[in-house]
C-alpha cells in the first residue's frame, strides 16, 4: 500500500467538506479513488461513470501524467503519490 | 444560448451569487492577452480565493487551446496547463476559482457549448473581442441548469 494525496478541484469540494486534498492509501489509482468515494459520499459519481470508467469531462493525473497513458485506473501507486482530479474545461462562441 | 439568455432576464445580475473582485491590473492583463489572441479564442484560468459571497481573482494564467481545428469559435483548455496552474496556486495558498475565455466578434454571453461544459462552483469570465480590442467583460456562474451573471467589482491597483 502506498500513501496518496488526492487533489480535489474547487467544484467538487462540496463533497469533501471544503477540503482541497484528501490523504488515502492504495496500490492503484482506482483503489485510491475508491477510498475517496467511501469516505465522501457522492464524489465518485462525478468522476467515474456507472461502469467505473473515467468520465469524459474529467481527467485524472498521477503526478504529471494523465493516467490514460499509464494504464488507466490500474496505474500503480509508488512512493508518495499525488493524484489530481482535473476538470475538463471547454466551450466556445457556438 | 436561449437558456443563458432567459436566465439572465429573470434574475437581477448577481443577486444571490458571490461578487467577482479583481484589480485593474488583473483586468489589464486579461485585456492584453485577449486582444493579442484575436481573432482566435484564447482561454486561461483565474487564480484566487472563493467564499460564499466573493470570488477574488489574484491573477490570471493563459492556457493552450487544444481545439486547433476550430480556433475561431471553440476552446478546450489543455489539462496539463490546468494541472500546473493548480499546483502553483496551491503553493501560494490559492485555488483555481474560474476560467476565462474570449468570444471573438461575439457578445460576452455564454453559448450552449459553454453551458454544456460548465462546472458549478467556477466563475466563467467571457471577454468579447473585436479587431479594435476588448468590447465587453462579463462573468457567469452555473446556478442549477442555467448560467447567471455575476457582479464584477474592480479595485485599484
Amino acid at each position: 500500500m502506498s500513501k496518496a494525496t488526492i487533489r480535489i478541484p474547487t467544484p467538487l469540494r462540496s463533497f469533501t467538506g471544503g477540503a482541497g486534498q484528501i490523504e488515502v492509501e492504495g496500490t492503484t489509482v482506482g483503489q485510491a479513488l475508491d477510498v475517496l468515494g467511501r469516505r465522501h459520499d457522492g464524489i465518485l459519481e462525478r468522476v467515474l461513470d456507472a461502469d467505473g470508467r473515467i468520465r469524459g469531462f474529467v481527467n485524472i493525473y498521477l503526478g504529471e501524467s494523465d493516467v490514460k497513458t499509464l494504464g488507466g485506473l490500474d496505474a500503480p501507486l509508488t512512493g508518495t503519490a499525488v493524484i489530481s482530479i482535473v476538470p475538463a474545461v471547454a466551450g466556445g462562441v457556438r | 444560448m436561449p437558456e443563458a439568455t432567459g436566465s439572465e432576464q429573470r434574475h437581477a445580475a448577481g443577486a444571490g451569487l458571490p461578487t467577482l473582485r479583481w484589480s485593474t491590473s488583473v483586468v489589464a492583463e486579461l485585456e492584453r492577452r485577449a486582444s493579442r489572441g484575436y481573432p482566435h479564442e484564447v482561454c486561461g484560468l483565474m487564480i484566487g480565493s472563493q467564499t460564499s459571497n466573493e470570488t477574488f481573482v489574484a491573477r490570471v494564467t493563459e492556457a493552450r487551446n487544444l481545439r486547433t481545428d476550430r480556433l475561431g469559435d471553440r476552446y478546450r483548455l489543455d489539462p496539463e496547463d490546468f494541472l500546473m496552474a493548480d499546483a502553483d496556486a496551491r503553493r501560494d495558498g490559492l485555488d483555481v476559482v474560474g476560467i476565462w475565455h474570449t468570444h471573438p466578434d461575439h457578445p460576452p454571453k455564454p453559448s450552449q457549448t459553454d453551458l454544456e461544459s460548465a462546472w458549478e462552483g467556477y466563475s466563467y469570465v467571457i471577454l468579447a473581442v473585436r479587431d479594435a480590442g476588448v468590447a465587453g467583460i462579463r462573468s457567469w456562474r452555473i446556478d442549477g441548469p442555467h448560467f447567471r451573471e455575476q457582479s464584477i467589482e474592480e479595485a485599484i491597483p
